[in-house]
């Protein structure tokens, strides 16, 4: 199993949700987030005075997927997130050691 | 004696009103000592009849018997009370609104505490208001044109048994409704200040200072302006200010100016500035102020058939205002912004809450625009020291109350400053027309920038010597709000 994290912009959550669900990947976990990499910040101007806000409003989005499903949830993800401007976002995957379900104690591929 | 024979010119040297200006009584936005001119017209009354009366609004039992000589009784009028009362519920609300409009400038974390800088003083200034407030801004015990007295501490004897007394002989309006109304003006006017020291300021020296504040330089402004006092209509300076633009703006802005020099800028300022946590919040407190401000200056008229005139003039400013800071905005970065409309419309309504009854339209467009004007460039020179007005108390009241005076001077029209209710203002015009009314504002400021700004420091050094003016800069960075309150405004994890 892996997990696949991906940091995206916030307006594309409902995109990379549908399609994730579309391509039978169900159950994921999202939260706010704030980042920046290459695109860095941007400059906002309250009454004149510039602000530079370097760590930008993302949204973060942990999928646990099968080995074989990985490369398809990836692909969905690049896609429904892509705009193919600066500042789209990153995908992290990484082993995961073990699963629980909290309900039934199930363990394992059976608790995804 | 020139100002008798100023008033003879416009034949109304006698005692009683004519039958024509009876009618015209409530037509004419009485401002709030306006029923002291004709005294001045009768010879016999007029040097003990000034200072008699000159703080005298809701002191009948001292003033009766003079007053009946020079003007005829009115019976209370249900509609003009009514929008007295209306507007004392309209200004108490700029309360919150204010609140609300401070409070999403600041941290997320100093949220609460910024918001009850302003909402407290509707306990502490509203109780202070009804035990001395009122008595010390418009009685008449010490004689003084500077101080009222303390013949109407608990508002005793204020609108007679019953409450529904006349304010005083010439006067449709209950001297309840305006002892009401005054204490609305009260409770905004140090909430005002609050804005230039938030998010380091200990909210114990904030008591202290709002209380002693209030007592030694809101009263003695009110009653100087509005009371019959040296620098109003009745006065040596024979400034007009038809809302407050001196009392309420000039004074809570040049407060904010000193408060913010002594009591410092906040913990490594400019590096800590953050910008607005809440702008939504921004737009709904300066909607609610607009919304206030018809409370504020339209109800200032005193009389409910003629108050329609006010309310335009201090709509068409905010809207000119709003319009011209959003433009300015566009044109030289680019986007016009909510906070930039959200400022200017405040701008614009501090601006003609001094002329709001004594200009047309044109003119009141043209003190939004230069208010607005004004203001944003004043923000923008502020941003280059080091002074830290952390929300431009100073920039929009101060600067926007001082243009707005000295526009006053100005643009007033002479057929609304009429010798019979501004006897000095209208002299001041007749004679040196408003080039001399201009000087008399000018005069007005100064006074009010000296008394105001030099009483401020006196009793922030006080306070700051007896409790502390800030809090540590550990508590600083905790945020004030659960400091000073025990709370926070925002716990996402609170189901």
């Amino acid at each position: 199993m892996k997990l696949i994290t991906a940091v995206i912009r916030p307006s594309r959550i409902d995109a990379v949700k549908t399609a994730l669900v579309d391509a039978s990947i169900v159950g994921m976990t999202v939260s706010e987030v704030r980042g920046f990499g290459r695109q860095k910040g941007q400059v906002e101007r309250y009454r004149g005075s510039e602000f530079t806000i370097d760590f930008l409003p993302k949204a973060k989005i942990d999928v646990v997927v099968e080995d074989g499903q990985v490369e398809t949830a990836i692909a969905v993800i690049e896609t429904a997130a892509r705009s193919g401007d600066i500042g789209d976002g990153k995908i992290f995957v990484v082993p995961v050691e073990q699963v629980v379900r909290v309900r039934t104690g199930e363990r394992g591929s059976s608790a995804l | 004696m020139s100002l008798q024979s100023a008033s003879l010119r416009r034949g109304q040297g006698s005692l009683h009103f004519p039958p024509s200006a009876m009618q015209s009584i409530d037509r004419w936005r009485l401002q709030q000592t306006g029923f002291i001119h004709s005294l001045r017209q009768n010879s016999s009354l007029q040097r003990t009849g000034v200072f008699l009366l000159a703080a005298g609004a809701g002191l009948l039992p001292l003033m009766a018997g003079s007053a009946k000589a020079a003007l005829t009784k009115m019976p209370t009028d249900g509609a003009d009370t009514l929008l007295m009362l209306m507007g004392s519920a309209l200004v108490l609300l700029m309360t919150p609104g204010l609140a609300f409009f401070y409070g999403g400038f600041t941290r997320a974390k100093n949220v609460l505490n910024t918001m009850m800088m302003s909402f407290f003083l509707m306990g502490l200034i509203g109780v202070l208001w009804v035990v001395i407030g009122y008595s010390l801004s418009f009685d008449l015990g010490f004689k003084s044109p500077f101080i009222g007295g303390l013949g109407s501490m608990f508002l005793n004897g204020v609108g007679g048994e019953l409450g529904d007394a006349p304010l005083a002989d010439g006067f449709a309006i209950s001297a309840t409704s305006f002892a009401l109304f005054q204490g609305m003006f009260a409770i905004i006017t140090p909430a005002l200040i609050s804005g230039a020291v938030v998010e380091r300021i200990n909210f114990k020296a904030w008591f202290w200072f709002s209380l002693l504040w209030s007592l030694f330089i809101y009263c003695p402004m009110c009653h100087m302006v509005w009371g019959g006092g040296y620098i109003g209509p009745f006065g040596e300076i024979g400034a007009i200010d038809f809302a407050g633009g001196t009392v309420v703006h000039i004074a809570a802005g040049v407060a904010a100016l000193v408060s913010a020099a002594i009591v410092g800028p906040r913990s490594s300022y400019p590096e800590s500035k953050r910008p607005p946590h809440n702008v939504p919040f921004i737009l709904l407190g300066a909607g609610l102020l607009w919304f206030g401000w018809f409370g504020f200056n339209g109800a200032s008229y005193f009389a409910a058939k003629g108050a329609g005139f006010s309310f335009l003039t201090t709509t068409a400013s905010a809207s000119a205002a709003l319009l011209t800071w959003c433009l300015i905005e566009w044109f030289t970065d680019g986007k016009p912004t909510a906070v930039g409309a959200a400022t200017g419309a405040v701008a614009g309504l501090v601006g003609i809450t001094p002329a709001a009854g004594f200009v047309y339209m044109g003119p009141a467009l043209l003190i939004g625009a230069l208010s607005a004007a004004a203001c944003l460039i004043a923000v923008r020179v502020k941003m280059a020291t080091k002074l830290d007005d952390s929300l431009d108390a100073f920039m929009v009241h101060g600067i926007g109350g001082t243009v707005g005076a000295l526009l006053t001077g100005l643009l007033a029209t002479p057929a609304l400053v009429p010798a019979d209710y501004f006897p000095k203002s209208a002299e001041i015009l007749a004679k040196g027309g408003n080039i001399a009314l201009f000087g008399a504002q000018f005069k007005a400021v100064l006074i009010t920038f000296g008394f105001v700004g030099l009483g401020t420091a006196i009793i922030l050094w006080i306070v700051g010597a007896v409790v502390g003016l800030r809090v540590s800069p550990q508590e600083e960075e905790r945020g004030l709000d659960f400091v000073a309150h025990g709370e926070e405004a925002y716990d996402p994890m609170t189901f």
